[in-house]
């Protein structure tokens, strides 16, 4: 069966360039290490490849910096990404490709909310609540045909 | 909050029961006297006994008792004891129930229901133990009635929730079934008498002053005149279901379930899970790591019936809490189960109905 792109041509942006984080303050090398924004960012942006075109979520401006809110403190985080295209059917799939990589990046005491950016997507309350039932998400990686994409979304071997 | 003398309530964890290896279990408890069967999401379920024949609360150590394997390839999502406690019936995510009958020391597998299209969620039995209700993804519930010889027949398939169902649960004294979805709805289904079953009820935001997100789970007082259910909208719910909708309706303006009070502002993530001890304490377990305890404040009855927090028990476990459940022999003894991979037991102590 041969499905249409959603999205035939995308937008294709630069990599912005990386602010360097700043050193770690405190000696002590048994402090706790806070996790910041500028790391998520890194874990989300330049490991994921977008279900339907070779480039990254970075490239596509699915997810930017400012799609990251950490609270290291209260282990919280959320993200809010951007679909390409409002009625993009791989919203969801993205989603989860979000979550995953967050899941088996994050220590496990993180709390993580993912949604689309509010007004990018034509049933964003749907999404948003699909996203973040673990139920249905745990249901959707037992899922082998959903599964294999989001691991190809998630090999880092593409370029 | 205010004890009168004596030793405010406190949880005191009592035993940590740590035998799911697999990281992406989900374990969830169905104490049963002396027997606790955690559901984990990897296929095998376990239940756990405490050595020797003390009661719940004797300090001696539990141990893994039983694995129940190669009958599920999906993950266990739930499970329940009958009212006699000689079986147990099994939710997978591989679309079918099972049921165990223990016997001679173990329990053998002596019936598969199967019909659901996908995820079975929930499985309850009803009081009588004659009748057992599933509930899936495939927003249907199902409704079953044991037959002599270990067999089950489908007696009816329910297509009300526009979305999965969450969880099904019976009344604790009449035939008449309750089911919460992600649909944000509760529904109460009964039979007319001529074994033809119907939605009686249902409760919804719009208008019974309902939950707005998804409803996970519900339990009812020991009576069955009060329920509590939960939900993803970071609430508690308490009904008033003291009208019989097991008898069938007779005029337009016969008394209903309604709503009577809303728990709010006590976690800051989804409710999973609540249940009402036989001593009207409720238990709430979330993905806030907390488990909170209420108590109907007799105090205020002017304005009808409130509830009052009890104790807030930060940090109960690691991670998200997906079921808490008393002990139905120990109305002190509450269980919980989390996606940390553990299940605790708790030990209520203090003045906790000052």
């Amino acid at each position: 069966m041969v499905v249409g792109l959603i999205n035939a041509n995308p937008v294709v942006y630069e990599k912005k360039e990386r602010r360097s984080r700043q050193a770690p303050e405190t000696t002590d090398e048994n402090a706790a290490e806070a996790i910041d924004q500028l790391e998520i960012f890194d874990i989300l942006s330049l490991d994921i490849k977008d279900p339907e075109h070779p480039y990254s979520l970075e490239e596509l401006n699915v997810v930017t910096e400012d799609s990251v809110e950490i609270n290291d403190e209260l282990s919280h985080v959320r993200v809010t990404f951007t679909p390409t295209v409002e009625h993009c059917s791989m919203a969801t799939v993205i989603g989860l490709c979000l979550r995953v990589k967050l899941m088996r990046s994050l220590p496990p005491r993180y709390k993580v909310d993912i949604r689309v950016a509010p007004g990018s997507h034509a049933t964003e309350t749907a999404v948003n609540k699909q996203l973040n039932d673990k139920e249905r998400v745990a249901a959707a990686l037992e899922n082998p045909n959903l599964l294999d994409i989001v691991e190809e979304c998630l090999s880092p071997t593409f370029a | 909050m205010a004890m009168d003398g004596g030793a405010a309530a406190v949880l005191r964890e009592a035993h940590r029961l740590t035998g799911h290896t697999d990281p992406r279990v989900v374990p969830r408890v169905e104490p049963f006297p002396r027997r606790l069967a955690p559901a984990p999401s990897s296929p095998p379920a376990a239940a756990t006994r405490p050595s020797g024949s003390g009661s719940c609360a004797a300090d001696g150590a539990w141990q893994c008792s039983d694995v129940l394997e190669d009958t599920h390839n999906r993950t266990v999502r739930s499970c329940a004891w009958s009212p006699d406690g000689k079986l147990l019936a099994t939710a997978s995510f591989d679309s079918t129930t099972a049921i165990w009958e223990y016997s001679g020391g173990d329990f053998e597998c002596v019936a598969t229901l199967e019909g659901h299209e996908n995820e079975v969620k929930s499985v309850s039995w009803s009081a009588s133990g004659s009748l057992l209700a599933t509930c899936s993804r495939d927003k249907s519930v199902w409704i079953w009635e044991m037959q002599p010889g270990n067999e089950y027949e489908c007696v009816s398939v329910q297509q009300g929730h526009t979305q999965d169902v969450k969880m099904v649960q019976w009344h604790p004294i009449l035939d008449v079934l309750v089911s919460v979805s992600y649909d944000n709805s509760i529904r109460v289904w009964a039979d007319d008498g001529d074994d033809e079953w119907h939605c009686v009820q249902t409760l919804t935001e719009a208008n019974n002053c309902g939950h707005s997100s998804t409803v996970w789970a519900l339990s009812f007082n020991q009576k069955g005149d009060r329920m509590v259910t939960c939900s993803d909208d970071h609430t508690l719910k308490i009904w008033d279901t003291s009208a019989d909708l097991s008898q069938p309706k007779t005029s337009d303006n016969q008394e209903s379930w309604r709503h009577l009070s809303t728990l709010t502002g006590y976690h800051n993530r989804t409710i999973f899970s609540a249940h009402w001890s036989s001593e009207d304490i409720i238990a709430s377990g979330a993905g806030d790591d907390a488990i909170c305890l209420f108590a109907e404040d007799k105090s205020s009855m002017v304005e009808g019936p409130s509830y009052r927090l009890i104790l807030k028990k930060e940090k109960a476990h690691d991670m998200d809490i997906n079921c808490v459940r008393w002990c139905p022999q120990d109305p002190r003894m509450l269980a919980s189960a989390s996606d940390d991979g553990t299940v605790k037991l708790w030990e209520l102590r203090g003045n906790a109905l000052d």
